[in-house]
């Protein structure tokens, strides 16, 4: 039985990095598989140290991204064996997410059968409302079927008053997000402002286009406030083909039930209050009809009126947990 | 290893993650399907210019991405561009024309001519070898006349007194075939545009929602935005959803304070006042 085991250096820190091995029977054919993230190099100290339990050397590993997700003990390999995998586990670390894609190339026999969106799962959704936004998403990180944390940040901000949430495969959203800032942080410096929604929405659109054939898999959903405290809201796709919308946007693998759910509930100049029971309804609705988005939401709602100060609430929505 | 490549490149495209990509799709990950926009467009010449008329549906695969998206792009104040087929690519393509169609009146100092903004639609799509998925269909008036033009993602063009493209383009040439004919006047230009159009919307499933129409004659252009709406929302109630508050359960809530207006003019003159006094009686060390 084999067991399939993926990098998930974008969940950040794994806090540990366990080296698996296969069952007995097996590690003559010279298979392993290693999960990495960080402190690589305490582990290897840790591993080459001998623990007593039980007068065997056992080894935990920690296998993710398969159908079993226990831990469970194997026998002690050599020293130096064990040695070497984990330095190869430091070098290893820096590489990108296709390369461990590519080593057990035969286990990604599911992978065929989904659209390279469904990898992650994700939910996206930006409202307007009367000088306010909202913007929320989902909190899931998957691999496949297999959920991996459950906490990961999709909406991200850009400066005060304009936030991008970035749906679709999370390795590319991330990517993203890092690019624009440092873009974002360039246009600051030269012209001494923040950036306007529109124009950012232009950059967005500009970087997505520059890789028009061979993209990021990921769709923005961006949402500010504009010239005098106007909404802005606007998504596109991997391609950055702008879509404008006066009420609402939606993005992810959930978006099919999103459009629903929003065409049904939204209604126009919506108070902040309204405006956040609205979308989160809409947002909890639509990711309990998606296997691969959920745990819980995270909703984020700007609000600027005159003479008052710009506001912004988050809050983290109670969900299904499944 | 740091590659310059975060850099802002000087244009034109980027085939970095193209490896990555490759070996995905050998892996079998099915491409995302792109913004289409499914589309009708359609162009006729009348007696005194041209009519361009498009539906406003943008669809992703089988799903209404946009439900009222603008096809027809503006390229030059005498010439317009109405774009089918992969919606990224009609929009970078007529925004990079517009703005080459821009430098190159400065340049002049002349009107634009809509050859010129054909010729470099084809040879740029053309280089592309029809992978930069955009049908046009090109309008515009200038000092020869008016003039429309269709152009192929492969980067072969037609002139026409009527074009459609797009999937609803058939539905809409069966009106135009049966009621074209030459000399026609705007009313009646704009009529058959909105027929024809019409046509796309009921009868093609990737066209939809309304009716745009742009009327371009010699010094003057007219954009009709939403100059139909055949497909209205009536089935929404009145009264729509309305969620009490405290509805939803919220676990943690950060509020933060973005910008904080401080009323400093009583403050400051406060200061100033109290500096004058202690001036006055000498309570400040000066130098006269």
């Amino acid at each position: 039985m084999y067991k399939l085991i993926i990098k998930i250096n974008v969940v950040g820190k794994l806090g540990r990095v366990w080296i698996a091995y296969m069952p007995t029977q097996l590690v003559w054919d010279k298979r392993f598989f290693v999960v990495f993230g960080q402190n690589a190099s305490r582990c290897s100290k840790q591993v080459a140290s001998p623990k007593s339990h039980g007068g065997e050397k056992l080894i935990r590993c920690l296998v993710i991204g398969s159908a079993c997700s226990h831990s469970h003990p194997l026998p002690y390999l050599e020293k130096k064996k064990v040695y070497f995998l984990a330095r190869s586990i430091s070098l290893l670390s820096s590489l990108s997410f296709p390369l461990a894609l590519s080593s057990p190339t035969n286990h990604l026999y599911s992978l065929a059968a989904m659209s390279i969106f469904e990898y992650n799962g994700s939910a996206l959704v930006a409202m307007v409302g009367k000088n306010c936004f909202a913007i929320a998403s989902d909190r899931r990180l998957g691999v496949q079927l297999q959920t991996v944390a459950t906490d990961f940040q999709r909406v991200f901000k850009i400066h005060d008053r304009l936030y991008i949430g970035l749906s679709g495969l999370a390795t590319d959203a991330q990517t993203m997000y890092q690019k624009l800032v440092f873009r974002h942080k360039l246009y600051q410096l030269r012209e001494e402002r923040d950036m306007k929604p529109q124009t950012f929405a232009s950059l967005v659109s500009a970087l997505l286009y520059e890789k028009r054939f061979g993209p990021f898999f990921c769709q923005p959903v961006i949402a500010g406030l504009g010239d005098n405290d106007e909404p802005f809201i606007c998504t596109m796709d991997c391609l950055g083909a702008k879509e404008l919308a006066k009420d609402f946007v939606v993005s992810g693998t959930a978006s099919e039930s999103l459009y629903g759910a929003c065409e049904s509930m939204y209604k126009p100049d919506m108070e902040p209050e309204e405006l956040f029971e609205t979308i989160s309804q809409a947002l909890l609705s639509s990711v309990d009809r998606d296997c691969l988005s959920g745990w819980g939401g995270y909703v984020l709602l700007v609000y600027a009126a005159l003479l008052t100060p710009t506001e912004v609430q988050e809050k983290i929505l109670k969900g299904r947990m499944d | 290893m740091v590659k310059m490549t975060d850099l802002p490149t000087k244009g034109g495209f980027s085939f970095d993650l193209c490896t990555r990509n490759q070996m995905l799709l050998d892996k079998g990950v099915q491409m995302p399907p792109f913004r289409k926009t499914g589309t009708t467009i359609v162009g006729l010449v009348f007696q005194d210019g041209v009519v361009l008329g498009a539906d406003t549906r943008a669809t992703e695969g089988p799903i209404v991405a946009d439900k009222n998206c603008e096809k027809i792009h503006f390229m030059a104040p005498n010439i317009y561009c109405c774009g089918a087929g992969t919606a990224a690519d009609t929009e970078a393509v007529t925004d990079m024309v517009s703005s080459q169609l821009q430098l190159h009146r400065y340049a002049t100092g002349r009107e634009s001519r809509v050859v010129t903004a054909l010729t470099l639609l084809k040879s740029h799509l053309f280089s592309y070898q029809g992978h930069v998925s955009a049908a046009l269909v090109l309008g515009g008036v200038d000092v020869t006349g008016p003039h429309l033009q269709t152009v192929y993602p492969h980067g072969s063009t037609d002139t026409l007194p009527f074009a459609t493209m797009g999937s609803g383009s058939l539905a809409a040439m069966s009106v135009f075939e049966s009621k074209y004919r030459e000399g026609l006047t705007r009313e009646e230009g704009i009529e058959l545009v909105a027929e024809a159009i019409c046509a796309g919307i009921f009868n093609d499933l990737g066209s939809g929602s309304n009716v745009d129409v742009c009327v371009i004659t010699k010094g003057q252009t007219e954009y009709l935005r939403n100059y139909q709406l055949p497909n209205p929302r009536t089935y929404i109630s009145s009264k729509g959803y309305s969620f009490v508050k405290g509805q939803t359960v919220f676990l943690e809530q950060l509020l933060l304070l973005v910008s904080k207006l401080v009323h400093v003019e009583a403050i400051f003159q406060l200061r100033v006042d109290e500096w004058q006094y202690r001036i006055n009686w000498g309570l400040v060390p000066c130098l006269c």
